[in-house]
């Protein structure tokens, strides 16, 4: 479903500020994988997710989804494909506008935004359905402005935004880091149904590493631009924190154990 | 008698008011929904009144001088949009630059500082010697423009425009060209302020090539008085614009008044600077007040 081959990503070249963010970075996901992503501050997570979303081009090696290589699209296009839940509640979704238009906006991702009116009764019954079943009474609240929610509520509201359209790749990044411990846990649990409900290949970054061993099949730890461990299938399912924090330090190099304490 | 003169100064007031308020929709199009300060309009409000004036002097029809005023208003924004998005230059910056372009552009466009556009040798739709006739085609006007944009941010791609505005990062992540509709909602603004360019041609009679000066200022005004005046009526986008509108008519109404009093009319500009700045400084202002409070609310808690 994603193929990224051997990315480089350097950021403030040749100044005393250089930092090579994605170091010749590869990583391919199976359709339906769910990868979670751990790594200490400045470890490359967030480039990663990024440079997938086209916030920038990579400077080197390629990135293709479901076969169309969209190395070269730019951000707007690459929505078309993917689906994006970001770390501050106030980033994903449109504050002055309504609870409606924002839904709206996302349902019409990747089509041919035309002069029809933006929001019909039908579009409004879809959205009351999805509403409702995030269960946080918004379903009757379309003409709220996103703006007057919390933080939670607005990561829900994102998170519905972004499964809409069956996107082909599902992009967290820490996404409930910006929440309290009970809300996280609320829209954690919400983010589980719905990858799981449409079997949404996700990458998931976060800061919490028990959250990155309950959650997916996968979990790749990060450290200076490059993947240090890589568990899958039956060693993911019978992992915990201890066994991954001694893969960790044997994976680690200096960088990575300095960054232990963040982790934990 | 005095004030039946100041009573016989407010049609004019509200025709004048009516066409600043036309040229301030253009301004709430950039600086409310695209959160643009553009600076463009004080050359592309000459460029409608220049092309106008030009065109109905060489014996075009007023619908077909306004018309032309309109797509070159447009045109001026386009460039605006594309120094804007493309060279990555601040909107400030890349306003300022095409209204230096267009101070010369208006002047090759009249081939001199000013042209004369008298009512009486051409057919021209409104005019200051039809001061009650004029009302009624702004007005109309007016009802016109605020329908068809109430339509257009309604659609599909007009709700693109308005996220844009309101969060880039979100709009892009929803698959939305930022870039585009900028440079579309920069012509749109832009088309409409020299449209009101044109209109203000035919009303005074004549197009010169200062007449633009501080015209941002004044739309600003506008927008802001407007938004004052309707903040507690809703939410409602036509609401919004005809809010708009009015803020322009209060503002010549007020203009007139201090004029009949005989305030300084040199004086006017920095006056109409300052409200300005007094209404942009309010939030901050608030701000600033509101959490003094809250410290001292905290620290009475505490």
């Amino acid at each position: 479903m994603l193929e990224i081959k051997n990315i480089t990503k350097v950021f403030n070249a040749a100044t005393v500020n250089e930092k090579v963010a994605l170091d010749n970075l590869s990583l391919t996901l199976e359709d339906g994988d769910f990868v979670t992503v751990i790594g200490g501050n400045g470890a490359g997570k967030s480039t990663l997710l990024n440079a997938i979303a086209g916030t920038f081009a990579v400077d080197e090696g390629t990135i293709t989804v479901d076969g169309v290589n969209i190395t070269k699209l730019p951000e707007h296009k690459r929505a078309k494909f993917i689906g994006r839940v970001f770390q501050d509640p106030m980033t994903g979704t449109a504050a002055d506008m309504w609870i409606e238009e924002n839904m709206a906006l996302a349902m019409q991702r990747g089509k041919r935004r035309g002069l029809g009116w933006s929001i019909t009764a039908a579009d409004r019954k879809v959205f009351k359905e999805m509403l409702t079943r995030l269960d946080l009474g918004l379903e009757t609240r379309l003409s709220t402005k996103v703006g007057l929610l919390s933080g939670g509520q607005r990561q829900a509201i994102t998170l519905l935004m972004a499964s809409m359209n069956n996107p082909k790749l599902l992009l967290l990044d820490e996404h409930t880091a910006a929440l309290d411990p009970k809300t996280a846990e609320k829209v954690l649990a919400i983010t589980k149904e719905i990858v799981e409900e449409q079997n949404l290949t996700t990458v998931m970054i976060t800061h919490n590493m028990k959250d990155a061993i309950a959650f997916g099949n996968r979990l790749i730890m990060m450290n200076a631009g490059k993947i240090i461990l890589d568990i899958k299938g039956e060693e993911k399912k019978a992992l915990t924190v201890e066994k991954l924090l001694s893969a960790f330090a044997k994976a680690g190099s200096d960088g990575a154990a300095n960054d232990r304490m963040l982790l934990i | 008698m005095d004030f039946l003169n100041w009573l016989g100064s407010m049609p004019g007031a509200a025709a004048q008011g009516l066409i600043w308020g036309i040229m301030a929709i253009g301004v709430y199009i950039t600086f409310k929904i695209l959160d643009l300060a553009d600076l463009t309009v004080d050359g592309s409000m000459v460029t409608g009144m220049a092309t106008c004036a030009m065109l109905m002097t060489a014996g075009w029809n007023v619908w077909a001088a306004m018309g032309v005023a309109l797509v070159a208003g447009m045109f001026a924004g386009l460039i605006t949009g594309f120094f804007h998005t493309f060279f990555k230059i601040p909107a400030i910056l890349a306003g300022i630059l095409t209204q230096l372009i267009l101070w010369s552009a208006n002047l090759k466009i009249m081939g001199k500082a000013n042209q004369a556009l008298p009512a009486r040798s051409f057919d021209v739709l409104i005019t200051q010697l039809r001061k009650y006739e004029s009302l009624v085609y702004l007005f109309v006007i007016c009802v016109v423009l605020v329908a068809v944009l109430y339509w257009f941010f309604g659609t599909r791609y007009g709700m693109s425009i308005r996220a844009t505005g309101c969060n880039e990062k979100m709009s892009r992540a929803q698959g939305i060209n930022t870039s585009f509709n900028k440079v579309v909602g920069l012509a749109i603004s832009n088309g409409i302020v020299a449209f009101s360019g044109a209109l203000l041609a035919q009303y005074s009679g004549k197009a010169d090539i200062s007449d633009g000066r501080g015209a941002i200022v004044i739309g600003l005004a506008a927008v802001i008085i407007g938004e004052a005046v309707v903040s507690k009526m809703g939410q409602n986008f036509v609401i919004r614009l005809t809010g708009v509108i009015v803020g322009g008519i209060i503002y010549y109404v007020v203009y007139q008044t201090v004029i009949f009093f005989g305030l300084d009319t040199d004086l006017l500009k920095m006056l109409s600077a300052i409200v300005v700045a007094i209404f942009l400084a309010f939030p901050e202002m608030k701000r600033r007040f509101f959490s003094k409070k809250t410290v001292i609310k905290n620290k009475e808690a505490a």
